[in-house]
């Protein structure tokens, strides 16, 4: 009877247990290698031997800061929706009240003009987002799944109507220029700041950096108490509250997780473009994350990796092969129609995602079986 | 604060407000329906909306009409009325129908979790609104993802003007057929044998099932009636406020989704109360904090029902009403 979960369990597994029995040492090279390989990836001499990888239509260290900047942002929605089960549509709403609030700290353009480092308003841009996901969260999360999305979905697009407006502290469509690049102070080999306009490549290093201390963080928490009560609420919110979870307090934690990842991004996006208006924070791109983190594996961090790696790099590469070949495959354009309809494909055929979490894929092979006993037996 | 402004355009902002939540009460239908059958939030239902107000422009342009040419003559408004709605009804049913085969019945069979459903929910929405969104593109009409050029059917002229209170033909044929359609709805729901059959099924779908009431059935119908509804709900739109865009659905399904949860979600009056509440409301948060703040208040109102009255006015009952 068992044989079915059994089936989905190897399947996710082979490929992990063959990892797990590789020795300690050749994990750690490994490991290392691929991260040495990641940062190498936006220098010119080596991405040009990489025919195949490299994108030939955009600059490629441009197009690794979106995709490592997105990814960011996937391992921090699938803090919200893999580990603890709850469906934040908002997430970009997140994102744009931490750019706005590095925007307004450090601009001399802003309303404020106190005109702080860029380094300095992060952490205070990260501390406002933690507050509001928890001024969102507290009401909405004591109450059914489908009540958060819907309010998630609703603040996202508050955020971005206040943002429009044009009396608002936000300046409407006029924005925020001027908001000062990370970190002036770290010269380039040039002399210039190393955070300048037109070279990427240190953005994507620092948030190659962040992306790294995330995911540790991250996996360190989810093997904790906290980890385990996520998935507890996950699998029976009824059942963990019995067994003395305290599932509001815990939920509100992978809420307000979840936003500061958000806000940090944001934060790291206002550093880069230094110009910032409501046309930077479109609801569609919400979905954009969530598709990405569904599409890899809700609950699996490496998975959120991959799927947002897919929903951004993907597009451009494959742009870039058709203007090799002389057609115009412009993927990027119907990114939202592609990846809408992943989001169903892949809850009927494969909610568990790309590179599943083990005991996730297991709870959809559960339910599966007791909807239909015949058919999964067969 | 603009006390005055309020008091001043009382009774105009009294008026728009009970037609704008007209509109919101005959979305908020197709919400509550599949709400209290299936407890799923049906997010897609805003595009069911969206297609609809589409499908009965795109009507009255195969008519010949477009954005600059005049209606005149009863005959000819009427026309143009039914064909407009017989398009929107058409049109809003199928997608309806299309969500439910294509995106939630897959998923029931596979006993799936609610998130699932919800994350198919926001796949669907996506699809349609971005597919419409570029098939707006293609058209070129003038800068990417413009609205689509309207046609006014009727033009809004006052009809009734009594001691400062003016309401427009418009406004009367929107509240009047919202009010009229969930009377029939409400009937058709509580003394027809098919409606007895999806108040059994909102109950308890094991034992109604058990009882011979076939629940996929039931709940094919329910997403006929909420795209009918809607249908009607986007002719009424494109007639009182002859604007029509690949997002119109979004802010209207947010409200409208408000209007069902204010009302008591599941709760075919409370669509109703909810809706003209919620217009009314809003267009007094308009007058007094001005126009910018509007579609903040539907939002607001459903932060704070929900904090203190997550039920809605008149509770959540499809399935308790009576036998």
């Amino acid at each position: 009877m068992n044989a079915h979960i059994e089936k989905v369990r190897s399947r996710g597994a082979s490929m992990r247990a063959r990892w797990d029995s590789m020795p300690r040492q050749v994990r750690w090279v490994a490991l290392l290698a691929l991260i040495v390989f990641l940062y190498l990836l936006p220098n010119r001499w080596f991405y040009i031997n990489l025919w195949y990888f490299r994108t030939m239509e955009s600059d490629m260290a441009t197009v690794l800061f979106e995709t490592a900047f997105f990814v960011l942002l996937a391992v921090g929605l699938n803090v919200v929706v893999g580990f603890a089960g709850l469906l934040d549509l908002g997430y970009f709403g997140f994102f744009a009240v931490g750019a706005y609030t590095v925007a307004l700290l450090t601009s001399p353009e802003s309303r404020f003009d106190i005109g702080w480092p860029w380094l300095a308003a992060v952490p205070a841009a990260v501390a406002v987002t933690m507050i509001s996901g928890v001024i969102l969260g507290g009401p909405t999360l004591r109450l059914r799944g489908d009540y958060l999305a819907i309010v998630t979905l609703g603040f996202a697009e508050m955020i971005r109507l206040y943002a429009s407006r044009n009396e608002g502290i936000a300046n409407g469509q006029r924005g925020i220029p001027q908001i000062p690049h990370p970190v002036p102070d770290v010269k380039g080999s040039d002399g210039q700041s190393l955070f300048g306009v037109v070279d990427a490549r240190p953005y994507y290093w620092l948030t190659l950096t962040i992306i790294i201390f995330v995911i540790l963080g991250v996996r360190n928490l989810t093997r904790s108490r906290v980890g385990r009560a996520w998935v507890a609420i996950r699998e029976d919110e009824d059942a963990a509250q019995i067994m003395g979870v305290p599932t509001f307090k815990y939920k509100l934690w992978a809420f307000a997780i979840g936003a500061a990842v958000g806000g940090l991004s944001g934060a790291l996006f206002a550093g880069k473009q230094s110009f910032i208006n409501s046309d930077s924070f479109q609801l569609t791109n919400s979905i954009l994350v969530l598709a990405a983190v569904i599409l890899g594996g809700a609950g699996n961090i490496y998975g959120a990796v991959i799927g947002a790696f897919i929903t951004w790099y993907l597009p451009e590469w494959v742009r870039g092969i058709g203007g090799a070949l002389g057609l115009e495959i412009n993927v990027a354009e119907y990114r939202i129609l592609i990846f809408g309809a992943v989001l169903i494909v892949m809850m009927i055929f494969r909610p568990q995602g790309i590179l599943p979490n083990r005991r996730r894929a297991a709870e959809f092979a559960d339910r599966r079986q007791e909807a239909a006993p015949t058919e999964a037996s067969t | 604060m603009d006390f005055d402004g309020l008091l001043r355009d009382f009774p105009d902002l009294t008026t728009t407000g009970l037609a704008q939540g007209a509109i919101y009460a005959l979305v908020a239908l197709g919400y509550t329906l599949v709400y209290g059958v299936l407890r799923l939030i049906n997010f897609a239902h805003s595009e069911v909306f969206m297609i609809g107000t589409v499908a009965a422009l795109g009507t009255w342009q195969a008519l010949g009409y477009n954005q600059n040419s005049s209606v005149g003559g009863i005959g000819l408004i009427l026309l143009l009325l039914l064909a407009g709605l017989a398009a929107a009804v058409v049109a809003s049913t199928l997608t309806a129908v299309a969500v439910e085969r294509v995106a939630y019945r897959p998923l029931r069979r596979r006993n799936a979790p609610p998130l699932a459903f919800l994350i198919t929910a926001i796949g669907a929405s996506f699809v349609l609104f971005e597919a419409v969104g570029l098939f707006s593109d293609n058209l070129h009409i003038g800068g990417e993802r413009a609205p689509f050029g309207m046609v006014t059917v009727i033009k809004p002229e006052n009809v009734i003007s009594v001691g400062g209170w003016d309401i427009t033909n418009t406004q009367i044929l929107v509240i009047l057929s919202a009010i009229g359609m969930l009377i029939a709805l409400d009937t058709f729901v509580n003394r027809s044998r098919l409606g007895r059959g999806i108040r059994a099924v909102a109950q308890d779908p094991d034992t109604a099932a058990l009882m011979g009431v076939n629940k996929d059935r039931v709940i094919l119908l329910v997403f006929v009636i909420g795209g009918i509804m809607a249908g009607a709900a986007a002719l009424l739109w494109n007639v009182a406020y002859t604007f029509s865009r690949f997002d119109v659905g979004f802010l209207i399904g947010l409200k409208a989704f408000s209007a069902a949860v204010l009302g008591g979600i599941g709760n075919l009056r409370g669509a109703l109360l909810g809706g003209l509440l919620l217009g009314v409301v809003e267009n007094y948060a308009a007058g007094l904090f001005g126009g910018d703040w509007k579609d903040f208040t539907g939002f607001v109102v459903l932060i704070v029902l929900l904090m203190f009255r997550p039920t809605g006015l008149l509770g959540e009952s499809l399935g308790r009403a009576r036998a």
